[in-house]
């Protein structure tokens, strides 16, 4: 397959020159790009799971190795081969309740692909599984006749319906990549409508005449406030800047654009305003299995500033940014180092970096990191698209999208290479 | 960078929605894989400038890469020297099978400059329209956008706009009077609004403080700015007439001191070239050691970022960036004593032993370095071997060199390929050793070096055997090791080259080496001396107050600035005064506000007065007159009505003489109505004790040696000196 194999470089190439920039649009793009890898593979009639498996992770230890700082990336092929591996065990538990189906469904009171039809693959290979791990708390809620209330998790992917019960033989090494697909269309959807599902909840959080602090610029966090401001709710927003990009310049910018009373301070102005302030929201790079943030850079004093005075610290992220990982891990690069010229004007500073006098090592270091760490101890809740949740309960999220098989990834990529 | 994204989007909508652009033409580069320099040798004997590395990457990996990402489509690379292991590296890396970026090479056997490479570049036709001309061992991570909607602009509304110079500011150390780069001070002049180059003049002498300015360009231009401190990058954005310009003069060999120089000095074509400067971004070329070092640093210290060691651009193999700026390949084996400092890069495979010490250093892929070792700011390539206990400072050590134990390589050493330093050896500062022994055609004139390249492919193939004989070599070096083996102590193998004269003096500036401190005292020492002696004869022009016609001495900046100041300050007390008058400023005021502007510029008071009784006259002649007795009448009605504020600068006679000398001055040149009157106002002042006598005697006095021309008020006061002299001698007399 010269056609995906191409792709792929393309892809990994962007990412390797981080032209992609955003987690959104990086997992949306590696989404995508796994779609195809998927829809491409040829599979035979045994083991099909594993070649898929196979090829996903093949491709997804190039794409982690190009760009290891965006960890999007990893979480969305995890996300993938949790798919797979998902749909699989559903047709297969699928095939084994048709065969003894009149038996299942007179045990079963809650759960069976009979009573429910639209019950999800997800929820069928969790009840099968059951008996070896504990049910997540998600499945459970959404076995729930009346779960209206909690949105869909995205992971409960293709709806197994009617036909799934079909356990013919041949029929299966289509249905599998079928429904991977079908799953996989509705993760690219989730990813695309993160933000609004997300931007829908603000009206909850936001009152009227509250202040809002903000730092940076996120596209969750402006949709969010715009959500807000739709519903009527009147408030007001400070926009730290977010040295030394000043992204909250843009920001204000869009705020003011959509009629909001914004003002805006320098960074090291948060903790003058802070008590002013009834919450903090920000954007985050991604959140991690003990419930950290990797978020842009300052915003651990925001954080801590927003502890001092007790003002709740709110994270806004889509599901695509739950990382399986623990930030503890080694495999985890926390930061990356942006260039200097950011902080300061080469032509300005030129004489303090020369080399060619002194003893051969200049005085001036310049260092710009571009993220910050915020333990899970400073934040108050997390936003994501399937509602609110605390810091101490991500790790639960996480097990319900990611299988623990897939955790390695990385570190086999790195072996292999 | 997402900005940039959407600019570059914006850029490229904008290409499509021009009509003018329907045939599109993909934007092309050429890239010069040869320097057609010999300041990289001994090591560009044996392999291309252009594929030696940089951080453990290869220089063309870099040039490559920016153009790549800076939207470029289509990239000629032109080999000369070596072109085989150029076109070999090429096919062997990626860059032959991206999509929408071709690399193309061309191949010359006979060119020994630039202009040579563009010639046959030209006859090739290749080239449709404007392209990017780089030099392969460029570094940058600009982006091209901003610079190319530039030249294209300028373009279309002058056709004479060929090229565009990206430019970048940098500052020259005060002491070496050189770049960070190594490189030489290099002035330029530029438009400040249109930004055309309007001079460009690199000073080798680092002594010499003057340049010389042509006239017709502070006449032909209403400003210019003269920059010092500016960095050539060496991109420039060509159009296609900078080809056939270089045909067309075939005798253009340098890009610059040919190429550049004759636009700017020819002015019957009328071609310009402009300058983009570049703030957040980064652009260097690697020219000498001194220069490989700084860059190096640049990239360590990330100024090149995304080109850097931990993003993995070029196919390397993964590195880790951690605190203090190492950066670690993931295999390495490095004992639990051995000490890695700040600044450093390891490459993949390096095994590092016990109580070894590195700081401000690179290594390669796959060395082995013993125990107690100490390299500090050395640049060691790939498969080096340093046995136990040696120190490297400094230095550059190529490929495949083995360092016997106990040797020291001193400051500034460059080791080429394969050598072999014997036990117990210790290498001299800034000496460059080799298995192929010095080319005996010797060119040290730099303004030669294009010829100097042929004898670099005249060696070329015994480097070429070298490289690919691998059996045979060890047969050979025990050849060398018999002819060489005293030369690098027991057991060694190289040639150590000799310095040519007259370069030796000038090693230490682009060594890799920092520049020693004795050095640094020894030319600060001279420099203060020199700025002594200019300071001396430096004064006398100052006070004159108006520029020297024939140039304008840059280095010599304090003379400038006094000539500049006086003008300055002139004009100031000229408004004070005219304020002073129009608005009744009473006379205290005034002279509070002149004593403000004296100390500030720091002026002599014969300077007030002379600038106090200029703005006088000047608003005497400003007032309406008929004859010269009207005019005569304002005169003295201006002097009589500010009388006390002239009174309070006159407080000696050189003051008086300084005025006398200011309205001769202004009688001759500024104003002529005033000459007529000029013997009947010094009267006056005479008469209101403003002027003693003894000045006017002592003006006449200086002036009697002074030329004909110049004693024409002298004559024209004949009679009323006459009458001083009687005066004062009856006064004797009564005595």
């Amino acid at each position: 397959m010269p056609d995906v194999q191409s792709l792929v470089n393309e892809f990994i190439l962007k990412l390797k020159k981080r032209k992609v920039e955003g987690s959104q649009a990086t997992s949306r793009h590696a989404a995508v790009l796994l779609r195809s890898v998927i829809s491409q593979q040829r599979i035979g009639y045994t083991n099909q799971a594993g070649t898929l498996i196979d090829a996903v992770k093949a491709v997804g230890e190039q794409l982690v190795a190009a760009n290891p700082v965006e960890l999007a990336v990893g979480n969305i092929v995890r996300r993938v081969l949790h798919i797979i591996r998902e749909e699989d065990l559903s047709l297969t538990t699928a095939a084994m309740a048709g065969l003894n189906l009149s038996a299942l469904s007179d045990d079963d009171d809650d759960t069976g692909p009979v009573d429910h039809p639209v019950l999800s693959a997800a929820a069928v290979a969790a009840a099968s599984r059951s008996t070896l791990r504990p049910p997540s708390l998600q499945t459970l809620l959404e076995d729930m006749p009346d779960s209206t209330a909690v949105p869909h998790t995205s992971s409960s992917g293709g709806d197994s319906e009617g036909k799934s019960k079909s356990a013919d033989k041949s029929s299966r090494s289509r249905k599998l990549k079928h429904d991977v697909i079908e799953a996989l269309n509705e993760l690219i959807q989730d990813i695309d409508t993160c933000h609004e599902q997300i931007a829908e909840q603000a009206v909850e959080h936001i009152h009227h005449n509250e202040v809002i602090l903000t730092l940076g610029s996120s596209r969750t966090v402006l949709q969010f406030l715009c959500a807000a401001r739709e519903k009527k709710r009147s408030f007001r927003v400070f926009v730290a800047e977010g040295a030394p990009r000043y992204q909250g310049h843009l920001l204000a910018k869009e705020l003011v654009s959509r009629g909001l009373q914004t003002t805006l301070i320098t960074d090291s102005a948060v903790f003058a305003m802070i008590s002013r302030v009834n919450m903090v929201i920000v954007g985050a790079h991604a959140v991690m299995a003990n419930g950290g943030v990797i978020a842009p850079v300052g915003l651990n004093m925001v954080a801590l500033a927003a502890q001092r005075h007790a003002v709740p610290f709110v994270v806004l992220a889509g599901s695509h940014k739950l990382c399986p990982l623990y930030p503890h891990n080694p495999e985890v690069l926390l930061n990356e180092l942006r260039s200097p010229s950011e902080l300061l004007d080469f032509g300005e500073f030129s004489d303090c970096m020369d080399f060619g006098s002194g003893l051969g090592s200049p005085l001036l270091h310049v260092v710009n990191p571009s993220f910050d760490y915020v333990p899970p101890k400073l934040v108050s809740l997390f936003i994501t698209d399937t509602g609110g949740h605390n810091p101490s309960y991500m790790y639960r999220l996480i097990a319900d999208y990611y299988s623990a098989d897939d955790l390695v990834l990385q570190r086999k990529a790195a072996s292999s290479s | 960078m997402g900005a940039q994204k959407k600019s570059s989007a914006a850029a490229a909508a904008r290409i499509s929605d021009d009509p003018e652009e329907l045939s599109r033409v993909p934007l092309q580069a050429v890239l010069l894989a040869d320097s057609f320099t010999t300041k990289f040798r001994p090591i560009t004997l044996e392999r291309p400038k252009v594929l030696l590395p940089l951080a453990n990457v290869p220089m063309i990996e870099y040039a490559l890469t920016w153009l790549e990402s800076a939207g470029v489509e289509e990239v000629f690379v032109f080999c000369c020297a070596h072109a085989k292991q150029v076109t070999n590296y090429l096919q062997c890396s990626q860059w032959l099978s991206q999509p929408n970026f071709s690399v193309a090479t061309i191949e010359s056997h006979n060119s020994v400059s630039a202009g040579d490479a563009l010639r046959l570049i030209y006859e090739r036709n290749v080239i449709h329209g404007d392209f990017i001309l780089i030099s392969g061992d460029t570094l940058s991570n600009m982006s091209l956008n901003r610079a190319l909607q530039e030249h294209k602009e300028r373009k279309k509304k002058d056709s004479n706009a060929v090229m565009t110079m990206v430019i970048k500011r940098s500052k020259l150390s005060p002491v070496t009077q050189q770049s960070r780069l190594g490189t030489d001070e290099l002035f330029m002049a530029i438009d400040p609004d249109t930004k055309q180059l309007l001079y460009y003049e690199e000073n080798t002498n680092h002594l010499k403080g003057t340049l010389s300015l042509d006239k017709m360009l502070l006449i032909d231009n209403p400003s210019i700015t003269l920059h010092n401190d500016m960095q050539d990058c060496f991109i420039d954005i060509c159009s296609p007439e900078v080809l056939s310009l270089f045909t067309d003069n075939f005798d253009y060999q340098h890009l610059r001191r040919h190429f550049v120089k004759g636009l700017l000095v020819d002015d019957i074509m009328g071609y310009k070239i402009y300058t983009h400067e570049i703030h957040s971004s980064y652009a260097a070329r690697v020219d000498n050691y001194r220069s490989y070092d700084t860059i190096s640093k640049d990239i360590i210290q990330r100024w090149t970022y995304p080109l850097v060691p931990d993003v993995l651009l070029f196919g390397n193999s993964a590195t880790k960036l951690e605190r203090e700026g190492i950066y670690r390949a993931t295999e390495i084996v490095q004992s639990r004593s051995a000490q890695i400092g700040p600044l450093t890069v390891i490459g993949n495979g390096t095994r590092i032993g016990n109580n070894t010490k590195i700081t401000n250093s690179v290594i390669g892929k796959g060395c082995s370095i013993g125990s107690n070792v100490l390299i500090e700011g050395s640049y060691i390539w790939d498969n080096v071997t340093v046995e136990d206990g040696c120190q490297l400072k400094h230095s550059i050590v190529c490929d495949g060199v083995v360092i016997k134990s106990g040797s020291v390589l001193s400051p500034g050493v460059v080791l080429s390929f394969k050598v072999v330093v014997g036990q117990n050896f210790t290498v001299p500062a800034y000496s460059k050793v080799s298995l192929l022994p010095q080319p005996t055609k010797q060119d040290s004139d730099e303004e030669l070096e294009y010829a100097d390249n042929n004898s670099d492919i005249e060696t070329s193939p015994i480097a070429g055997a070298h490289d690919n004989l691998n059996g045979e070599l060890t047969s050979d070096l025990t050849d060398m090791q018999s002819s060489a083996a005293e030369e690098l102590g027991s057991g060694g193998a190289g040639y150590i080259w000799s310095i040519c004269e007259g370069a030796s003096e000038e090693e230490w500036r682009h060594s890799v080496a920092p520049v020693p401190a004795e050095k640094l005292a020894e030319i600060s020492q001279t420099i203060d001396d020199d700025l002594d002696f200019s300071y001396q004869d430096g004064n006398a022009p100052a006070s004159s107050g108006e520029l020297k016609p024939g140039g304008l001495s840059d280095s010599d900046d304090d003379d400038v600035d006094a000539n500049n100041d006086s003008a300055y300050f002139e004009k100031e007390v000229e408004a004070t005064f005219l304020r002073a008058v129009h608005e009744n400023v009473k006379v205290d005021h005034v002279i509070l506000e002149v004593n403000s502007l004296k100390l500030s510029y720091n002026m002599e008071f014969a300077a007030c007065a002379g600038a106090i009784f200029y703005s006088m006259m000047k608003l005497a002649l400003g007032t309406p007159y008929n004859s010269s007795a009207e005019l005569y009448n304002a005169v003295v009605n201006v002097l009589t009505s500010w009388k006390r504020l002239l009174k309070s600068y006159l407080s000696g006679k050189d003051e008086e003489i300084e005025i006398i000398l200011k309205f001769e001055e202004m009688c001759s040149e500024l104003a002529k109505e005033l000459s007529p009157l000029f013997t009947k106002i010094l009267c006056f002042l005479y008469d209101k004790d403003m002027i003693s006598e003894d000045a006017i005697l002592d003006w006449e006095s200086e002036k009697n040696y002074a030329d004909e021309s110049d004693r024409v008020f002298v004559k024209q006061a004949e009679k009323f000196l006459q009458w001083l002299r009687e005066a004062s001698e009856e006064e004797e007399e009564e005595d």
